[in-house]
């Protein structure tokens, strides 16, 4: 993961494929993710809190699901500082059971266009069981 | 209740200065998992061109959900916390936050609207070391669901 293995624009054209990956949240993770964030909302790790408010179980942090979406885009480029805008739509919650299993998120992504100076547009696709949990994830990457 | 749409526009103070550590950096990378060298190692950001190790591209929420206290508690704009759900959000990097960092953050409403039953507030929270350079600015919509959902 040095500087060097910055895919070249010369490499890159509408339609290349970022490798994808699949990302296991368990209630653990999302307990090390509300501390290190400082987000303690309890729909996060109460069950009976989530339920309560008509939630089907305890839900990943949306900003959680977020952050593992780019991984896709700075496993890419190497260099997480060359990602310059990064935005999502929250449009469906993960739940995370209280199991070993876990919830599983898929994460997918191609160059969707290219920008001047070097930049491309990256559409990122994050899916839990089949349904789309992110809307409109696009990151805008310097190479 | 509705939102009244000319609130927008309101900024608040800025925030007290968030002082950056590398330990907070490794401890959020470690939340999510992942082993990039830029988020641990000086030398490895170093050899990108980063004067110290960097923090993930969505590090700055820390901040600014921290700092975006002051609208949603503003009593004059009257939000149920309760109802809130987390609609978008977007950030746009002038550089990447960095180990060292001392930043503020300047919260603005930017806009507000109402569909559906529902509120919907953008707020915009400009991050800058507190000498003044911008590093990111990040946009929230949160959505203030109507009584009767």
């Amino acid at each position: 993961m040095s500087a060097a293995t910055v895919p070249s624009c010369d490499e890159v054209e509408v339609g290349t494929e970022l490798p994808g990956r699949s990302f296991v949240l368990r209630r653990s993770d999302l307990v090390r993710y509300a501390g290190a964030s400082g987000d303690f909302n309890v729909i996060h790790w109460n069950e009976q809190v989530a339920r309560s408010v008509g939630l089907p179980d305890v839900i990943a942090h949306g900003m959680f699901t977020m952050a593992l979406a780019v991984r896709v885009v700075t496993d890419w480029v190497g260099d997480p500082g060359r990602v310059v805008e990064y935005g999502v739509r929250f449009t469906r919650p993960v739940p995370v059971p209280d199991d070993d299993d876990g919830a599983t998120v898929e994460v997918s992504g191609a160059v969707a266009a290219l920008l001047d100076d070097g930049r491309v547009r990256v559409d990122l696709t994050a899916t839990w069981a089949g349904q789309k949990v992110l809307g409109r994830a696009q990151a805008v990457v310097q190479l | 209740m509705p939102i009244d749409p000319s609130f927008e526009g309101r900024t608040y103070p800025p925030s007290e200065p968030y002082e950056v550590g590398l330990e907070k950096i490794r401890e959020f990378a470690d939340a999510l998992g992942d082993d990039n060298p830029a988020y641990r190692d000086r030398e490895a950001a170093r050899a990108m061109g980063h004067p110290d190790v960097i923090a993930p591209p969505t590090f700055p929420f820390v901040l600014t959900f921290r700092a975006s206290r002051a609208l949603i508690e503003d009593p004059e704009l009257g939000i149920d916390y309760s109802r809130v759900v987390h609609g978008e959000q977007r950030f746009a990097h002038t550089r990447p936050v960095r180990a060292g960092d001392s930043l503020t953050v300047t919260v603005t409403l930017e806009k507000v609207r109402s569909a559906g039953g529902h509120d919907m507030l953008t707020s915009r929270s400009d991050v800058t070391t507190v000498a003044g350079e911008h590093v990111v600015t990040a946009w929230s919509t949160l959505v203030v669901r109507g009584d009767d959902s």
